[in-house]
């Protein structure tokens, strides 16, 4: 007899939305990243009135089979490369007709990076008003984790089994390129900041995009208890910058990450999509340096990118 | 109620454009649009409309174009665009989402050949691509009957029973280009014909999911369902023909337009401009004493069976013409109507047209002379062959 309440892995608290946004029930992996976000978006959203717009992606798996509803606000679902049309259709008719509702786009890497990208980018520049928010598992996991260009370099993939070659897109950098009114990437694990960012993106009008590092314990041959922990190992190795950016302009880093090869390499020996390829920590470093550096020049923070122990 | 010089991409757009302010004390207008040839002077006439609780957004794709008509229709908003050719074969994955979700997004098409090789000129076979995906299809043949049938387009996509998008389509240049005086009804008029539009999967505040996974077995039933609501927009559109003839004067045209067939023995079936083409041909052989006659099918899906069927009933030879051609069978109209003839009847196709060239009577007369020297039907026949 289990007489704990029902808080969907997540304490309820008075400030939280009263429905869950993703009901128990869901048939989400174990350990999947876009369920953490999703209770986290519960708590930020509170009693602002939400619908989402999701394209193919897990997401639509979450939102469950007909006639059960696995996501607890009005849910369209759309073809895998037009969120951000549809959602700027469905924002479009909210503001025709004075409602306050907040149109949130919840699309994985593939959608964002790849196929919608076009439409991603479009919207983007019209400016419409919509919060999208990339859950990024770095591979398309539905149909059984194939490389995105959101994969990282080093990473096994089903259709990469040694690895792949090329570097992660910067999303970040392409999207503050869009001088849309908010850019920012979120760690999971690190709770505080990251309420704070999905409030601030709720409440904004404009064209908000924001980035979510999602473990995906499946394709990432990993644990499923410890996906926040490799959130935490990617922050802090710098591999996974915490940043906003206003208006494609100002550069805020977030989280300063203490650079550690320990915890990067800690962040590959626990995933097998690393293992299998034998990446090591100083194959990456010099990639994350660089962009350090970059990101070092545009927040305007005169220290090293990489300060020396 | 006025006549106005218009283009019939103008007058698709000016048609939307009415309708949408009809929805102002509704949930408003939203259109996705973008451009191509021939139909991108329908997108641009909309885009310079003043329309009360309207929004016209200008995408980056006919995919987009159609994924924002999803997202502002599913919202409860009246919704329209307008494409041809490759746009609308981009903008096809949405379309059969749109058809799946069964909301009424109406398009204007101007029928346009599709590449490469890039060729501008008109073909029914970019709407004929989208046949069997749950829209219903209307091709007409002149303004005004293109403005009416838009305007009829919004009622019959929003009716309760009907609920899917109307493909309203227009050969692109031949009738997309050409000016022609189309009358005009007034606002109040049009607000009279339209009633708010009100779908009942509106997404609004209670959660549930549009367009989510579903078992084998529920696909089939909403295939069922969809078959039936699209079997039964014939109905629908025959009734609220007789509204809009009260409302706005003058007779909708229906699904199928007989031209002299009653005591013909000979019959020419198309659609779109050629039908018109075909009822001059009917005006000569008249005179020289044959017994021809014109059909034109205005509405392929749902296809009029009955009505089609009784028009070719006791017609020994039939022409069918065909500005498309389903590559590996031969005309799709042909493919449609030939079931549906007299048993011994000859019914021969004729693939004219075809990447837009003309088809002008003495074409027809050209037909007409083969179709005399056969006992049998044959293979279809390429108009340049004759």
């Amino acid at each position: 007899m289990i007489s704990e309440p029902q808080l969907c892995g997540m304490a309820q608290t008075a400030v939280d939305r009263k429905a869950p946004l993703l009901r128990p029930g869901n048939t989400n992996c174990g350990g999947c990243g876009m369920s953490n976000l999703l209770q986290m978006m519960r708590r930020a959203i509170a009693d602002r009135p939400v619908q989402l717009v999701i394209p193919a992606c897990c997401g639509a798996i979450s939102a469950g089979a007909f006639p059960q509803a696995g996501f607890g606000a009005p849910t369209l679902l759309t073809t895998f490369a037009s969120a951000a049309a549809a959602a700027t259709g469905a924002a479009s008719v909210a503001a025709l007709n004075g409602e306050e509702t907040r149109v949130i786009c919840l699309a994985g890497d593939g959608g964002t990076y790849d196929i919608g990208f076009a439409t991603l980018s479009a919207a983007a520049e019209r400016n419409e008003d919509i919060l999208y928010i990339c859950y990024d598992n770095e591979i398309y996991g539905n149909t059984g984790g194939q490389r995105s260009s959101a994969t990282p370099a080093g990473a096994v993939t089903s259709n990469t089994p040694g690895g792949k070659l090329e570097q992660k897109k910067d999303i970040m950098a392409i999207m503050a390129a869009h001088r849309i009114p908010y850019v920012a990437s979120l760690s999971l694990a690190h709770a505080d900041d990251t309420l704070r960012k999905l409030r601030h993106a709720l409440d904004l009008r404009g064209f908000r995009f924001l980035h979510v590092l999602s473990p995906c314990p499946t394709g990432w041959k990993s644990e499923p208890a410890l996906g926040i922990e490799l959130v935490r190992l990617a922050v802090r190795s710098g591999l996974y910058p915490v940043l906003e950016i206003f208006d494609g302009k100002r550069h805020q880093i977030n989280i300063e990450p203490d650079f550690s090869d320990e915890a990067l390499e800690m962040y590959l020996s626990l995933q097998r999509r690393f293992q299998r390829s034998g990446v090591k920590a100083s194959d990456l470093r010099p990639a994350i340096d660089q962009h350090w550096q970059n990101l070092r020049v545009l927040s305007g923070r005169i220290v090293p990118a990489r300060r020396e122990r | 109620m006025s006549g106005e010089l218009l283009s019939a991409n103008h007058a698709a757009a000016l048609a939307a454009t009415l309708a949408g302010r009809a929805n102002r004390s509704g949930r408003g207008f939203v259109s996705g649009v973008y451009p191509i040839t021939p139909s991108t002077e329908c997108m641009e006439y909309l885009c310079v409309q003043k329309i009360e609780k309207g929004k016209v957004v200008r995408v980056e794709s006919e995919h987009s174009a159609m994924g924002v008509c999803i997202g502002a229709a599913a919202a409860g908003a009246r919704t329209f665009t307008a494409t041809a050719s490759n746009g609308l074969a981009y903008m096809a994955e949405n379309c059969v989402a749109a058809a799946g979700l069964r909301l009424p997004i109406v398009m204007a098409v101007a029928n346009r050949t599709m590449g490469p090789p890039w060729n501008i000129w008109a073909d029914h076979g970019d709407a004929l691509m989208l046949r069997d995906l749950g829209l219903i299809q209307i091709y007409c043949a002149d303004n005004q009957e293109l403005f009416d049938t838009v305007l009829a387009a919004f009622r019959l996509a929003e009716d309760r029973r009907v609920l899917m998008p109307v493909m309203v389509c227009m050969e692109g240049f031949i009738l997309s280009h050409t000016v022609a005086q189309t009358v005009i009804p007034s606002q109040d008029q049009v607000d009279r014909f339209l009633p708010l539009t009100s779908i009942p999967q509106q997404l609004g505040a209670t959660p549930h999911s549009l367009g989510q996974i579903e078992l084998p077995a529920q696909t089939e039933a909403h295939r069922r369902q969809h078959h039936q609501a699209i079997l039964g927009a014939q109905q629908v559109f025959e009734e609220l023909a007789g509204d809009f003839a009260s409302i706005f004067g003058r007779e909708l045209q229906g699904a199928v337009v007989p031209y002299r067939t009653e005591d013909a023995d000979t019959l020419i079936v198309s659609m779109g401009t050629m039908g018109l083409t075909a009822q001059r041909v009917v005006d000569q052989a008249r005179e020289r004493g044959e017994k021809l006659g014109a059909l034109r099918i205005r509405m392929l899906r749902p296809l009029p069976v009955q009505a089609i069927a009784e028009q070719l009933a006791g017609k020994s030879r039939i022409a069918v013409l065909d500005r498309d051609i389903s590559l590996g069978f031969g005309g799709v109209l042909w493919g449609e109507l030939a079931r549906l003839a007299a048993p011994g009847a000859v019914v021969q196709n004729y693939l004219a047209g075809i990447g837009g060239g003309d088809v002008r009577p003495e074409h027809l007369e050209q037909v007409l002379a083969d179709l005399k020297g056969r006992q049998t039907a044959g293979s279809p026949v390429f108009l340049e062959a004759l």
